[in-house]
């Protein structure tokens, strides 16, 4: 591996020097991590040796079309994983901080742990919001219950009547009433279950929340209270959360920083308006021109030829290849590690190898930090005020 | 109901719209209560809605699930008769079944196209079948295949006769489902979400397809979508709907710059931008009605953050707010009309026409 360090201009140190919350401590270090369903020659490599650093209070997302591997990698760093999956390859570290509960500072080898230890971080530490909150939820119990089943188990000194108090008050935080503890899943719309979701996962205020599409499958106007009532409780409660979507555009507006996953290898991750305004991959370049603007002159997009590649079958070399604009023949061959090109950016392509010229579309200027500031802060005041 | 709706054609143009919808409304029966207690319930999906499809246009559809939206692709496409109100082939109204005749005039792109291909047949089968039930191209049927797949863009067309539905990809699927629609030669096609399916990448490819087959075949295409963006870059006028009522019409650039109707104002607070430097506030809160039950006046007055007096007891007449722009909001009435238009004896749809008729003579002149 060469470094590029030599590479970063000088105007980038400004880049270099943002807050100390921007630099959090790691909560959820993953490296490396490889998933495989199946065994030997048939084995399906879902998720290559992908690195991603979760840190406390803030939200990545995690990009990427329907079978890149996006929803196994946060699987799979939580172990939830079933046969034929099979994780290859890599580590996942957990540093426990518990905010409350007085538990002592702690670090988890996620994938080394026993079931005991498991148990314990999962939910508690960790929580899951699943796309399919129909699914999710268990529609023979009411909402009431279920909430039970959770505090009972991990919270074994809560009484009865302080267990009810609890989910009703966790019910009232994602502004749902306290009566629906009694009603059954099926009673409830769309928007309503996946708020008892959320609720359900900070029912043991996590430092992790892992929200794997958590809005797909709603309306607009819902999806936008949900993720405003989540962006709220993140900002009162501080935990960081993995937002996992298709929708890069709902991402730019909700990150803090951005993984774009392809064929199962992350291939690009910066902060989240660096990553919009100047995109280093040329699959992120081709996936934000996927959406078409709100604003301004309608012009004609392309969007990306051809279609993303079956699993079983992936181009070798860069498997972006057969799709790529500025595809050169080492592309062909070598598969390009994913690496750090400039200040906290990191993107897998060759075209940003040493004495490559870059395309200028992939060479626009980083966006001013002070614009990445405001945005957050903004996020911040707003997330306050309700 | 107060469908008042704007009887005039949209632009003026000469020859008579290739499909239009007046007045359209449908009802669905379903089952309330259980044991002796069941009763019938109407639900009112679609309640008045007028739509025309010219050719060389795309009309877009937008709302949110359970608007009603795709009912009137249906109705359009006759698959599902209209309880009321007449749906018009070149001006001619059409009655009775959907005939072979007006299949090969108006088709329908579904939405899944796992869903709407066959999977133990060919794709060549899928092609042949219209060509051959509409005796089209009888002479050279595998010329025809062909050409057709490589209408949509797959090309060569011999690499992807042979196949089956499951060996392509979504948007490949999707195109043969598009492909399978241009065999009889439709001169409207109804595309119901056709890319909400699909991956994000491959989503564009099909809507510029579409775009294609809007300017260099001149076909009439209605697109119905939750998406206003995609909307906004694919189709030259929008039209949004509410709990089955259209409540604003206008080209999609001006729908999207200068939204004259708060719920139009609040889906596009909703929608994803990354444009946007400051987070969005949320114009209005909620979720749709019940259709079986909607509420009285104007159906969004619930969620709407200027609801006023008047919007929970009359419905809104639909007014030109601008050039080719309507919309259904009591805010656009100025308040003498408002005030007229009020019911002395109690709420009732005459009293929103006749204030309607009054706008139009006098108010909107200028």
């Amino acid at each position: 591996m060469t470094s590029r360090l030599d590479r970063i201009p000088s105007a980038d140190d400004a880049t270099r020097a943002v807050p100390a919350a921007v630099f959090a401590d790691p909560v959820l270090e993953i490296k490396g991590l490889s998933v495989d369903y199946g065994f030997g020659d048939d084995a399906v490599h879902a998720v290559v040796g992908c690195d991603l650093t979760l840190r406390r209070g803030e939200v990545v997302g995690l990009a990427g079309e329907s079978g890149s591997g996006k929803s196994t990698l946060a699987m799979a760093a939580l172990r939830l994983l079933r046969a034929p999956a099979v994780i290859t390859g890599g580590e996942v570290i957990f540093h426990s901080k518990p905010n409350s509960g007085g538990g002592r500072a702690q670090t988890v080898d996620m994938l080394a742990a026993g079931d005991r230890e498991l148990r314990s971080v999962r939910w508690s530490e960790i929580a899951v919001v699943l796309q399919s909150a129909l699914n999710a939820l268990n529609p023979v119990a009411t909402i009431g219950a279920q909430f039970d089943d959770v505090l009972r188990v991990h919270r074994p000194g809560l009484s009865r009547p302080g267990r009810l108090a609890r989910a009703g008050e966790l019910l009232g935080m994602v502004g749902m009433n306290a009566d629906r503890l009694r009603g059954y899943p099926h009673e409830l719309s769309g928007g309503m279950r996946q708020r008892a979701m959320i609720a359900m996962a900070l029912a043991l205020e996590p430092q992790v929340l892992i929200l794997d599409e958590p809005t797909t499958a709603l309306d607009v106007v819902t999806q936008r209270e949900i993720l405003d009532e989540l962006m709220g409780l993140r900002d009162r409660l501080g935990f960081a959360a993995l937002f996992i979507t298709h929708d890069l555009s709902l991402l730019v507006e909700l990150a803090d920083e951005i993984a774009v996953m392809y064929a199962g290898r992350l291939v690009e991750s910066a902060p989240a308006t660096a990553l919009f305004r100047a995109p280093r991959h040329p699959y992120t370049h081709g996936l934000l021109n996927c959406f078409p603007p709100m604003h301004g002159e309608r012009r004609p997009m392309a969007g990306i030829p051809g279609s993303p590649p079956n699993l079983r079958d992936i181009p070798p070399g860069c498997a972006f290849h057969p799709r790529c604009p500025w595809v050169m023949e080492r592309c062909k061959v070598d598969v390009p590690v994913l690496e750090r090109n400039e200040a906290r950016r990191d993107v897998a392509c060759w075209l940003h190898e040493l004495g490559t010229p870059v395309p200028e579309a992939l060479a626009l200027p980083n966006p001013a930090v002070a614009a990445t500031l405001s945005r957050s802060g903004a996020g911040r005041n707003q997330g306050a005020g309700r | 109901m107060t469908a008042v709706a704007v009887e005039t054609p949209i632009t003026t143009a000469v020859s008579p719209p290739v499909l239009e919808g007046r007045d359209l409304s449908k009802r669905f029966w379903v089952r309330r209560g259980r044991g002796p207690l069941t009763r019938r319930a109407a639900l009112r999906a679609v309640d008045g809605v007028s739509i025309s499809l010219e050719a060389g246009k795309v009309v877009a559809v937008v709302g949110e699930s359970g608007c009603g939206k795709t009912t009137v692709a249906r109705m359009l496409a006759r698959i599902l008769t209209p309880d009321s109100g007449r749906v018009l082939l070149d001006g001619e109204a059409v009655r009775g079944k959907r005939t072979r005749k007006y299949a090969s005039q108006v088709q329908m792109v579904f939405q899944d196209p796992f869903a709407s291909l066959n999977p133990v047949h060919r794709i060549r089968y899928h092609l042949v079948r219209p060509l051959r039930i509409h005796h089209i191209a009888d002479d050279d049927v595998p010329a025809a295949v062909s050409d057709l797949l490589r209408r949509v863009a797959l090309s060569p067309p011999d690499q992807f006769v042979d196949k089956f539905p499951h060996e392509l990809s979504g948007g490949q699927r999707q195109r043969v489902a598009i492909a399978r629609t241009l065999a009889v030669r439709p001169r409207a096609l109804l595309a119901d979400e056709p890319v909400s399916m699909l991956d994000v990448s491959v989503r564009l490819g099909v809507l510029n397809l579409l775009a294609d087959l809007r300017d260099r075949e001149h076909m009439a295409i209605l697109y119905v979508t939750h998406d206003i963006a995609s909307a906004r870059y694919l189709a030259d006028r929008i039209m949004v709907m509410y709990a089955g009522q259209v409540v604003e019409s206008a080209p999609s650039v001006e729908l999207t710059d200068r939204p004259a109707h708060p719920y139009t104002q609040l889906l596009l607070s909703a929608a994803a931008d990354p444009d946007r430097a400051v987070p969005p506030t949320l114009a209005g809160s909620g979720a749709p009605p019940s259709l079986l039950a909607p509420p009285t006046g104007c159906r969004f007055h619930p969620r709407c953050p200027h609801a006023m007096d008047i919007c929970s007891r009359v419905a809104p007449p639909t007014v030109e707010v601008a050039a080719a722009h309507t919309a259904a909001c009591w805010l656009h009435v100025d308040s003498a009309d408002r005030h007229s238009s009020e019911p002395q004896p109690g709420p009732n749809r005459t009293a929103a026409r006749q204030g309607l008729q009054k706008l139009s003579a006098g108010g909107t002149g200028g």
